[in-house]
C-alpha cells in the first residue's frame, strides 16, 4: 500500500540515436486524472509504451502501483486496462464476444465473463450491437468498445493513448462524460492527448512533455497561471506598425510587444483581457493607421502549451 | 502459473471459437489442394495410361502420394493458419496490440499461436487422409495402413507443431508488404522439394539434391509418415527423422517465441 499507481524515475528511452524520452519522472496519485500534453513526437505515445510493458526502458524506471514493468510485466499487465490510438478490436469476433474473451483472458470465470460483458454493454449503450461483427463498427462505436473492453477486468489504472482523435465532436463529448464518471467513481487515468481543451475540460492534472522531457506539471489552473496568464491581443494594420507598437508598450497592463513587419502585426501581452484591445485599436486609429484586423486570446491552456513548446511545425 | 494456464485456455477458446466460424473456409482451404492432386494423378492419369510409377515395383504411384500429400496438408496448414493472420495482425489489424496485453509473458500468446496451428495441421491430416485415400481409379487403390499407430502419432504430432512454429517465425519476420513471396519463395520449394512424390532414398542419382532437401523440414515430416503408413517403400531411418522432427520443432519453436517478442515488445 501506499504504492502511486504510476511513477517514472527518470525514465529514459532512446531508439538508436533519436532519444524519444529523456529522463522522465511523472507520478500519478490514486483516483487522478492525468494528462500528458504534448506535440506529435514528444514521446507521449513511447512513455505509454513503457507503462504498459510493450516498450523496454532503456534506462531508468517505470512503476505501476510499486511494481517495476520490466520485472513484473504479466502482474503490471493486470493492473492496467489500455486504449490504443489504433483500432485493436478483435475483427472475428462479435461486439460482445470482444468483452467476454477479454475478460476470459484475464482469468475471469465463464459466469462472471459473461455478466460483465452484458454489464458493459448496457453502460455503453452497445447492447443492440452485441451481435455484430466489430468489423461492421463505425469510428465512434468501436472507441467505445475499446474503452469497454479496457475495463472488463477493472483496472487500477486506466491508459488512453489519444482516444478521441479522428472521431466527431459529439462523440468525443460524449466519451468525456463517460470518463469523468469513471474518474469520479475512482478511477485512475493517464491520457495523452493533443487537445488543450480535451486536457482542461477533463484533467486534475496535466504534464506538459516535449522533446521527451516534462516542461512543466500543474492543475490546469496553475498551469495557466504560471506560464499563460497573459492575454495575447493581435492587431494587424496597413502600413508600418512600428508607431503603434511603441503607443503599445506605454500601456501599463502590456508586458511585452512583438512586431511582425512583413504582416503589418503588433503582438501584445498582456496582465489583464479588459480594455487593453480597445485602447489598441483606438491608437492605432490616432495614428491614422487602418486597423485590418484585431484578437484577443484570453489565457488559455494552449497559450501554455505554445509558450513552452514553441510555434514550429512537428513532423 | 494457474493463472497463466487459464489465460493460455482463454486465448486457445478464443481460436477455437473463430476457427468453428469459419469451418467452411477451413475445409475449402485444406481439401482443395489434396483432391485436385489425387484426383489428377491418382485417376485422370491413369485412366488416360500417361502415368507415374511407385517408386518400388507393383507399388501404385497413389500410394507414394498418401503420406506425402498429408505432409503437405499438415505444413500448408501450419503454415497459412499462424503466418497469414499474424502477418494482418502486425500490418492491418492490430489486434495483436492488445492480446499482448493479456496478463501473462509475451512467450505464451506467441506459443499459443503454435498449439493452435498445430491444432489445425492435425485436423487437416484428419481431413485429407480419406480423399487421399479414396479417390483413384480402379486398380489404383493406395496401399496404405497405419503399421505404426506410435510412430504414425509422432509422427503427426511433430510435423504440426514443426508446421505451426514455422508459421509463428514467418509471420513475425515476414514484410507485410511481401506476403505475395511467401507461397513463392516458402511453401512452393518446401513442398515440391519435400519428398512428396518420391522418398528420399531413391534421390540418389541426383546426389546434390539429395543432400540439399536435407535443410526442408517437409522431408522429414514426409519421411515419417512414410514410415509409419507405408514401410514397404524406401525410407529414412527413423533415428534420423525423429530427431530432425524432434529437434526442428524444439529449434523453431524457441527461435519463433524470440522473433515473436521482438516483433511486439521494442
Amino acid at each position: 500500500m501506499g504504492d502511486a499507481p504510476i511513477r517514472t524515475e527518470q525514465l529514459r528511452k532512446t531508439f538508436g540515436s533519436l532519444v524519444a524520452v529523456d529522463g522522465l519522472d511523472l507520478e500519478v496519485r490514486p483516483g487522478e486524472f492525468f494528462g500528458l500534453l504534448g506535440p506529435n513526437g514528444a514521446g507521449k505515445s513511447t512513455t505509454i509504451g513503457m507503462l504498459t510493458t510493450t516498450v523496454v526502458p532503456t534506462g531508468g524506471r517505470a512503476l505501476v502501483s510499486g511494481l517495476d514493468v520490466m520485472n513484473h510485466a504479466p502482474d503490471v499487465k493486470r493492473q492496467i486496462g489500455v486504449v490504443s490510438q489504433a483500432n485493436t478490436l478483435d475483427r472475428s469476433l462479435t461486439v460482445w464476444e470482444n468483452l467476454y474473451y477479454h475478460g476470459r483472458f484475464f482469468g475471469v470465470p465463464r459466469a462472471g465473463a459473461r455478466a460483465r460483458a452484458d454489464e458493459l454493454l448496457e453502460q455503453f449503450s452497445l447492447t443492440e450491437r452485441a451481435g455484430s461483427m466489430v468489423f461492421h463498427l463505425s469510428g465512434g462505436l468501436a472507441q467505445r468498445l475499446m474503452l469497454a473492453r479496457a475495463l472488463v477486468h477493472e483496472p487500477l489504472v486506466l491508459f488512453l493513448d489519444e482516444p478521441t482523435s479522428g472521431i466527431d465532436p459529439q462523440t468525443r463529448i460524449n466519451l468525456w462524460r463517460i470518463l469523468e464518471d469513471l474518474n469520479r467513481a475512482g478511477q485512475t487515468t493517464l491520457l495523452t492527448t493533443h487537445y488543450m481543451e480535451e486536457a482542461d475540460v477533463l484533467c486534475a492534472r496535466i504534464a506538459i512533455i516535449d522533446h521527451g522531457k516534462a516542461l512543466a506539471v500543474d492543475t490546469p489552473a496553475e498551469l495557466k497561471r504560471k506560464y499563460g496568464a497573459e492575454t495575447v491581443i493581435t492587431v494587424t494594420v496597413e502600413g508600418d506598425p512600428a508607431p503603434l507598437a511603441e503607443r503599445a508598450e506605454r500601456l501599463d497592463a502590456v508586458r511585452s510587444v512583438e512586431v511582425e513587419r512583413d504582416t503589418s502585426l503588433v503582438r501584445v501581452r498582456a496582465a489583464r483581457s479588459e480594455g487593453v484591445l480597445v485602447e489598441l485599436v483606438q491608437a492605432a486609429v490616432e495614428l491614422d493607421l487602418p486597423v485590418r484586423d484585431a484578437s484577443s486570446l484570453p489565457p488559455s491552456l494552449e497559450t501554455v502549451f505554445l509558450n513552452l513548446t514553441g510555434r514550429e511545425y512537428r513532423e | 502459473m494457474s493463472a497463466y494456464l487459464h489465460t493460455f485456455g482463454a486465448l486457445l477458446a478464443r481460436d477455437i471459437r473463430v476457427l468453428r466460424r469459419n469451418f467452411g473456409q477451413f475445409l475449402v482451404r485444406t481439401v482443395m489442394q489434396p483432391l485436385l492432386f489425387v484426383f489428377v494423378f491418382a485417376y485422370v492419369f491413369p485412366k488416360i495410361g500417361q502415368g507415374f510409377h511407385g517408386a518400388a515395383a507393383g507399388v501404385s504411384f497413389s500410394t507414394v502420394l498418401v503420406p506425402g500429400l498429408i505432409a503437405v496438408a499438415i505444413n500448408f496448414q501450419g503454415i497459412s493458419a499462424v503466418a497469414l493472420p499474424l502477418v494482418q495482425e502486425f500490418s492491418v489489424s492490430r489486434e495483436i496490440e492488445d492480446r499482448v496485453l493479456a496478463p501473462v509473458p509475451v512467450w505464451v500468446v506467441g506459443f499459443e499461436k503454435i498449439c493452435i496451428g498445430a491444432m489445425q495441421s492435425l485436423l487437416a491430416a484428419g481431413v485429407v487422409f480419406p480423399i487421399v485415400y479414396l479417390v483413384h481409379a480402379e486398380g489404383e487403390a493406395p496401399d496404405v495402413h497405419v503399421y505404426d499407430p506410435w510412430l504414425f502419432a509422432f509422427a503427426l504430432i511433430f510435423a504440426s507443431f514443426l508446421a505451426a512454429a514455422m508459421g509463428l517465425f514467418i509471420g513475425t519476420v515476414l514484410d507485410p508488404r511481401k506476403v505475395t513471396l511467401l507461397f513463392a519463395v516458402v511453401v512452393l520449394p518446401l513442398t515440391f522439394l519435400g519428398c512428396i512424390y518420391y522418398p528420399w532414398a531413391v534421390l540418389t542419382p541426383i546426389l546434390w539434391l539429395k543432400l540439399l532437401v536435407l535443410l526442408n523440414p517437409m522431408v522429414y515430416m514426409s519421411e515419417a509418415l512414410r514410415a509409419s503408413l507405408t514401410p514397404q517403400l524406401p525410407h529414412m531411418p527413423a533415428w534420423a527423422f525423429s530427431l530432425a522432427l524432434v529437434g526442428g520443432s524444439v529449434g523453431l519453436a524457441i527461435l519463433s517465441l524470440r522473433t515473436f517478442h521482438a516483433r511486439v515488445v521494442t
